[in-house]
């Protein structure tokens, strides 16, 4: 295998695996913080055991955030010494301010867990306000690192050197806050949904007739996130894809496959995208010019103003963002039927139940698609116009053969991961290897 | 102190405390796989139960001070993460390896074939990580890199004793039953005395195959902190023979910080012998304020949490 390919391979499908339970990591703290608040005013027993259910299965999903981020931390190194030469000194920063944010959460995720009989239920509550927190936080930090990725800034070059370094302006380069409300929503997006989806799987199973109500509460609450979050997903977007519009034409006009620079620009649809056109698309004529501006007339720039040999991978970059606004769109179908149900007091229809259901994995491809966009579309640069990926990759040999254990290992982990929380999503009780703390009725 | 001075500090300081709680979680594993006798599921279960709440806080060290290297001495950084991809790769196999493994045998213990498996996967990569790691600090010790060199493996593996000696020390208080405490002091003890043989190993390689590194480590400082380290094994011998566990605990995490303030002794100023000096390799004044003023304010918060932490599971589980 090639070198870079490799180690692009290697680090894609490192933060591939690793984006899922980070964005679980931020997003299922808040909902067990909510259903063990739900306890402890209502203190119906329900609220209790799935708060105990949701938290074992943060503890197995947590554990494989650390580790797999773990990795990350080391990869940027290890694949990519050059980008760390230059950059080490720019991105440090977000880096320890993640390192303490994470810290944090590691602390407070060992309270919680492990705090059940050790802490006064309340403590034990307010305990989950830290991980909440700081899990926000640690995703934003490592975000502003690929927000400065895609706007490189803080610093001046000089006959090729970096000078004039200042970290906080390189902290906060400008598509920080977009990319940081983004990825924030993406997790609870996830989350929910992922959430709302295993508990619809047990009512269609009725696997769990007597947890029935358990079931219930938790899509309810879950369901309640996923819908607050994804309209306000769209409006993040729009504003991204109008950022982008303005400030990096590279990407976003792959993100179109518009190849003519031109006024009247169409959203192109799917379609086959060839050298230097796209074929078989939907067109809607002038539509990409009125997002841009409201205004069709607006000049959109195409792929034709861009240097071929810094145009990024155009159809990978295009069927990855039709995949993400397709799979939001009907994420955003999904969480307005189940609005308009729940204010008209009806109950949940089966094919609503269905539906939701199929909201786990869509929430899915809409998270790895919208990663897929902007790191595909970054390329062929690891910091746009500062250092190419080529450029960047390590000189040590051997990355092919780290790439095939790598991904053997994230097999293996993905695949007991999978089995372990099924289990504890069918018999909460029986999974763990010890009662760890005592029922609420004997405490 | 200069901007430098602070950010090698804060390096040293990570990679100290990661020795001490990270080792002593490294070690927790390899007593699970060298766990015998009648009471080998009671050690088990002492191990999994003192480790549980903090192994994942303990492990934030290492990525702390990984973060603090690249961010404040980013060209030094760079070279180690290229020179020796190889150990630090097969280091972070045994640190991957090893947290999941210890949550999926806890998750999977009414399925005691699955478990078992399991339970070898986090023993073994409990060995690997630490030796590996070690033996990065020993091949930058070289100046060469040289992390297959007999020296540099045998740091590798004075790492792994380390790890256990530090582990068996601190598992003693956590457990009440007195059997159980018994083998963890015997434990103990021969961990101690190990150290101090395996110790011996690197210094004979030092001597014959690294002639500047050895020179330095019979300079002042180093000789100072070895002599230290020595007294504060014998001090953990003795504690522990007289059941202070607490005391006993102290002087363990005391001799760690001495054996890695005799390596830094050793070394500073340079950051790789020959290669790389602290001030060679350090990032502008801006990046190193920045990072320090970080360090302070995440400190705040971190300490309380971290104190916090350790009261309800370590200090009250000796109650």
């Amino acid at each position: 295998m090639d070198h870079v390919i490799a180690a692009r391979a290697q680090m894609g499908t490192s933060l591939a695996f690793h984006i899922v339970f980070a964005a679980l990591g931020v997003g299922l703290p808040l909902l067990v913080f909510i259903a063990e608040g739900l306890w402890l005013r209502t203190k119906r027993r329900a609220y209790y055991d799935l708060a105990r259910t949701w938290a074992k299965g943060m503890a197995i999903l947590f554990a494989v955030g650390a580790v797999s981020g773990t990795i990350l931390s080391f990869e940027l190194g290890l694949l990519w010494p050059t980008f760390m030469r230059y950059a080490g000194s720019l991105i440090g920063l977000p880096f320890s301010l993640e390192g303490f944010a994470f810290f944090i959460e590691a602390i407070f995720i060992g309270v919680y867990l492990y705090g059940w009989d050790r802490l006064s239920p309340r403590a034990h509550w307010l305990s989950a306000i830290p991980i909440v927190i700081s899990g926000g936080l640690s995703a934003g930090f490592v975000t502003m690192v690929n927000a400065w990725m895609n706007m490189p800034a803080g610093f001046r070059i000089v006959n090729g050197q970096i000078t004039d370094v200042n970290p906080i302006a390189a902290m906060f380069s400008p598509p920080w806050l977009v990319e940081d409300v983004h990825a924030a929503l993406a997790a609870y997006v996830l989350t929910g949904f992922g959430a709302a989806a295993v508990c619809a799987l047990a009512l269609l199973r009725r696997s769990a007739e007597e947890r029935v109500e358990q079931v219930r509460a938790g899509l309810t609450i879950a369901m309640a996130v996923a819908a607050i979050t994804i309209p306000l997903q769209f409006v993040v977007g729009d504003t991204i894809a109008r950022f982008d519009a303005e400030h990096e034409p590279a990407k976003f006009a792959s993100l179109e496959a518009l190849w003519k620079t031109q006024r009247y620009a169409p959203v192109t649809i799917g379609g086959i995208v060839g050298d230097g056109e796209t074929r078989y698309g939907i067109e809607i004529p002038g539509a990409l010019s009125w997002l841009v501006s409201f205004d069709p007339s607006t000049e959109v720039t195409g792929l034709d103003r861009i240097p071929r040999n810094d145009q990024p991978p155009v159809a990978a970059v295009h069927l990855s963002f039709d995949s993400m606004v397709g799979s939001a769109l009907l994420l955003l179908l999904i969480a307005l039927a189940w609005f308009v149900t729940v204010l008209r007091k009806r109950r949940l229809s089966r094919w609503l139940i269905i539906a939701i259901a199929v909201s786990g994995p869509l929430s899915l491809v809409a998270l790895e698609a919208g990663w897929f966009v902007t790191e595909f579309g970054r390329q062929p640069w690891i910091a746009r116009g500062l250092l190419r990926t080529t450029d960047a990759v390590t000189v040590a040999p051997g990355i092919d053969v780290q790439f095939y254990a790598f991904s053997a290992i994230y097999v293996i982990l993905g695949a007991t991961c999978w089995w372990l929380l099924r289990r504890v999503g069918r018999s909460p009780q029986a999974a763990e290897r010890k009662p760890l703390a005592p029922t609420p009725a004997e405490s | 102190m200069s901007a430098v001075a602070v950010a090698a500090a804060v390096v040293v300081a990570a990679l100290t405390l990661y020795a001490i709680f990270g080792g002593a979680d490294f070690g927790g594993g390899v007593w699970d796989l060298l766990a015998s006798g009648p009471r080998r599921d009671a050690q088990r279960d002492t191990i999994t139960h003192a480790i549980g709440p903090v192994w994942e806080s303990n492990h934030v060290w290492l990525i702390f001070a990984w973060v603090a290297l690249f961010t404040c001495f980013p060209p030094a950084y760079a070279d180690i993460a290229t020179y020796l991809n190889a150990p630090l790769t097969l280091a972070l196999l045994g640190i991957v390896l090893r947290g999941a493994a210890f949550v999926f045998r806890n998750f999977a213990a009414d399925n005691p074939a699955l478990a078992r498996s399991w339970s070898v996967v986090f023993g073994a990569s409990s060995i690997i990580a630490p030796f590996f790691l070690g033996d990065a600090v020993g091949a930058i010790a070289t100046g060469r890199y040289a992390w297959t060199s007999p020296f540099a493996l045998s740091v590798g593996l004075f790492n792994v004793a380390l790890c256990a000696q530090v582990a068996a020390v601190f598992l003693i208080g956590e457990t009440d039953d007195r059997a159980l405490r018994d083998d963890l002091r015997r434990r103990a003890i021969r961990a101690t005395i190990a150290v101090w043989v395996v110790g011996l190993i690197p210094a004979a390689f030092a001597r014959y195959a690294e002639p500047a590194f050895f020179a330095a480590l019979t300079g002042s400082t180093a000789r100072v902190a070895i002599a230290i380290a020595v007294v504060l094994g014998i001090m953990v011998m003795l504690f522990v023979a007289r059941r202070q566990e607490n005391l006993a605990r102290a002087s363990v995490g005391a001799e760690a910080v001495a054996v890695l303030a005799g390596w830094f002794g050793a070394q500073a100023p340079q950051l790789v012998p020959g290669r790389w000096t602290l001030e060679s390799a350090a990032a502008p004044t801006a990046t190193l304020t920045a990072f320090s003023i970080a360090v302070a304010c995440g400190a705040v918060l971190l300490i309380p949490s971290l104190l916090y932490l350790f009261t309800i599971f370590k200090v009250r589980s000796q109650a």
